[in-house]
């Protein structure tokens, strides 16, 4: 029932002054009062029995709540599509209309044009939760946090990953793409996407706190896209030549699993620094 | 209880023994380098192929592996910033990374330029130097992290995470920028690379390593010193050292 | 630095030699306190004299430049889960979403923290929000946003109550049903550690314990 105040450097001024003598008047009192009450109180009995909601649990319930936002505002998911779109558009105005050029640089364009699309989304994954206060809540809940944080980029590859993959084949089609690559061109995307949501979580969790992070967070997740890129864009050319492209496949996949298990802790890391 | 026990834990120790180590460093860096440099540029025989400019590998070779080296160096100060809280480590680490991305600028320029009188271009998309180019993106990236950042105990932090997501990243970005090369251009191109040294090439090699590496712990303690200062500025040891110089 | 306490029960929360430094000023320096179940503790100081980075501190928000924040003697950073399933931090930014109703909000709070969800209604007309269950929370207000944030206070289970100017935006009918509520909360052995502009009306001031925080070392190292 004491509060104590301990300042080992007696010339400097204590921070802390605590009214000891006001609380010793009440010490007595209210101890008896507390030890009764403590044992049929609810405070720790309903700690026990609310327990630990599963990992399961937690993850849905974040999941729903994000799904939830987006499709409440979903200029969020269709703005970084039309990016897309547009993106791949220009390519052909810029460099002129041949089919074999167009074909030739079609992988390179599709694959830069989803990274930028993915740079311009990962903004959402966290500032406005920042900026609310809900992040904090997040930090502070009993879940383990890369079970929350993982929950998140799985709904921000939902809502843009997704609709990449699902509109990048029509894309194929004005880049003239060789048709034996579609299948590639699908599967890299689906492996790789992942990993683009996932090592930008980590560029956004360090540059959440930043006024202009913006621009920061482009230079600091960009060099980390590109192995993704080469191994992808490689698959496809080579799929394009009827050659098998399992290993470039297999290296995705490697760095997908990489990412899905480190690319959480980090983030988490970061974002507890980010709102100290 | 690790940092109790780690006298260097403390900032005025570190900072002394800074101070005692800085003549040091400065002798050797200063004696391997004359000799390395003059040996290597007036002494040392030309390459039978590339003639004189083959010399430019005395300071692109050490810079390049300089660069990735402080990279390494700057990720294991992260991790023992992150893992004991090490304040100091956050301060080492702070110190690292610009001596870190000028290596590897004067790595690129070297070696674009020895590029020029052999490609008949600046620049090539040589494994080597595309991957330094990246190398060089992660230490922009990083600096710049730590500059956003006012509170310099939370730039710490941020840089070191994003250190060591970089030092994971770095062979992945390596062998995937090796792999694109070989993919796209064959074996046509002489690679920027370690040709077999004769012995009268390797000892002033040697000789300008060395002294390049002390050159480097020599830059860093020095910034290392200055962030300790910055850092501990409201510390009445650092208050009495400030008054001493200016009396 | 290992000094065991002398009373026999381990206090619920205890700041051990806390050091806090902001951008390059140092607004507390060794600061030790020790807060046990039943405690009202308020922390009182001007503005900027570290109240907030005190509780975010207290809370395992942000880390201090040096000490440590023990719950039930075991440091927070070891026990965290434990801890967080224990404490209920009220910071100034409400975490509420524009995209989600009042009640929506409200549940996945609860939700977050453990808490069952099957009276948040009533929790909400508790804070005079009922009729505004089914509003998008981007149409209600500042103030109606921080009661969302505070319906949570007459469901949670956690003992460790961490409140930043929780009467903020809060009308005086408000004000004296929080008051009355953190009376019986500190009955029922939890502990309460605010900061408030106003002085808290109907819980007597020999009841709360404070913890002032004072700009003096600004001068100090002039």
């Amino acid at each position: 029932m004491t509060l104590k105040t301990q300042s080992t450097q007696e010339t400097e001024k204590l921070t802390a002054i605590i009214d000891d003598s006001v609380i010793k008047g009440l010490a007595l009192e209210g101890d008896t009062l507390h030890n009764s009450e403590l044992q049929n109180s609810e405070l720790t009995s309903n700690a026990q029995s609310s327990a630990q909601l599963s990992y399961r649990h937690a993850f849905m319930l974040v999941l729903k709540r994000d799904l939830t936002i987006a499709m409440r505002h979903k200029d969020d998911i269709i703005n970084p599509l039309l990016f897309f779109v547009i993106v791949i558009t220009l390519f052909p105005l810029g460099i002129g209309p041949e089919a074999q050029t167009l074909s030739r640089i079609a992988p390179g364009i599709i694959w830069v044009a989803a990274l930028l699309a993915t740079l311009l989304s990962l903004d959402r994954l966290f500032k406005s939760d920042h900026l609310d206060g809900s992040l904090e809540q997040m930090l502070l809940s009993p879940h383990p946090i890369f079970v929350l944080v993982l929950a998140k980029i799985f709904a921000h590859w939902l809502i843009t990953g997704l609709p990449i993959i699902l509109i990048a084949p029509l894309l194929a089609v004005l880049l003239h793409l060789d048709e034996n690559s579609y299948s590639a061109l699908f599967l890299t995307l689906l492996l790789g996407t992942p990993v683009l949501s996932l090592l930008g979580a980590v560029g956004v969790a360090l540059t959440v706190g930043i006024k202009k992070g913006g621009v920061l967070l482009s230079l600091l997740v960009l060099p980390l896209y590109i192995p993704v890129l080469i191994f992808a864009t490689s698959a496809i050319d080579t799929a394009a030549l009827g050659l098998p492209y399992s290993g470039q496949l297999a290296i995705i996949a490697a760095l997908f699993f990489g990412s899905l298990t480190l690319a959480p802790f980090a983030v988490g890391a970061a974002l507890k620094v980010s709102t100290n | 209880m690790w940092k109790w026990l780690h006298p260097y834990a403390n900032p005025e120790v570190s900072y002394h023994l800074t101070n005692r180590l800085l003549p040091w460093l400065s002798a050797f860096s200063a004696i391997f380098l004359s000799i390395g440099l003059v040996w290597a540029l007036l002494f040392a025989p030309a390459d039978y192929q590339q003639g004189h400019s083959f010399r430019i590998f005395y300071i692109h070779v050490p810079a390049a592996s300089l660069s990735m080296g402080i990279y390494v160096s700057m990720a294991i100060a992260a991790f023992s910033s992150l893992v004991w809280q090490l304040k100091l480590a956050d301060a080492s680490a702070a110190a690292m990374a610009p001596v870190g991305a000028a290596f590897t600028a004067i790595a690129l320029i070297t070696g674009a330029a020895w590029g020029k009188p052999m490609w008949g271009t600046w620049w090539i998309w040589d494994a080597r130097l595309t991957s330094e180019l990246i190398l060089l993106f992660l230490y922009l990236g990083v600096i710049a992290l730590h500059n956003a950042f006012e509170d310099k105990n939370l730039a710490g932090k941020a840089a070191g995470i994003l250190t060591l997501v970089g030092v994971v990243n770095i062979p992945i970005i390596k062998y995937s920028v090796e792999w694109w090369n070989t993919l796209h251009q064959g074996s046509t191109v002489s690679k920027l690379g370690k040709p077999s040294m004769s012995l009268d090439m390797l000892w002033p090699f040697i000789f300008c390593f060395i002294g390049f590496s002390f050159l480097v712990a020599l830059i860093i303690c020095l910034r290392f010193r200055n962030e300790i200062l910055a850092r501990n500025s409201i510390r009445p040891w650092v208050r009495e050292l400030v008054k001493k110089h200016n009396s | 630095m290992k000094t065991l306490p002398k009373q026999t029960s381990t206090p619920l929360l205890s700041a051990v030699k806390l050091t806090c430094i902001r951008e390059e000023r140092l607004l507390f320096d060794e600061l030790s306190v020790e807060i046990n179940a039943g405690d009202i503790v308020q922390v009182e100081g001007p503005n900027g004299s570290g109240k907030t980075s005190l509780l975010r501190i207290l809370s395992g928000l942000s880390q201090p430049y040096d000490g440590q924040v023990h719950y039930k003697g075991q440091a927070i950073h070891r026990c965290r889960e434990d801890f967080h399933e224990n404490l209920l931090y009220f910071g100034h930014l409400a975490g509420v979403k524009g995209e989600m109703t009042a009640e929506e909000n409200l549940d996945f709070n609860l939700a977050l923290h453990g808490n069952k969800t099957d009276q948040s209604l009533a929790y909400l007309s508790k804070v005079n929000l009922s009729g505004f269950e089914d509003s998008l929370a981007s149409h209600l207000s500042a103030g109606q946003h921080r009661r969302i944030a505070l319906a949570r206070l007459y469901q949670s289970h956690a003992p460790i109550w961490i409140l930043d100017e929780p009467f903020t935006a809060i009308d005086k009918q408000g004000v004296a049903s929080l008051e009355k509520l953190f009376t019986t909360h500190a009955q029922r052995g939890g502990c309460i550690i605010l900061t408030t502009h106003q002085d808290l009306i109907s819980i007597k001031p020999e009841q709360i314990k404070k913890i002032t925080l004072d700009d003096s070392y600004d001068s100090a190292f002039d």
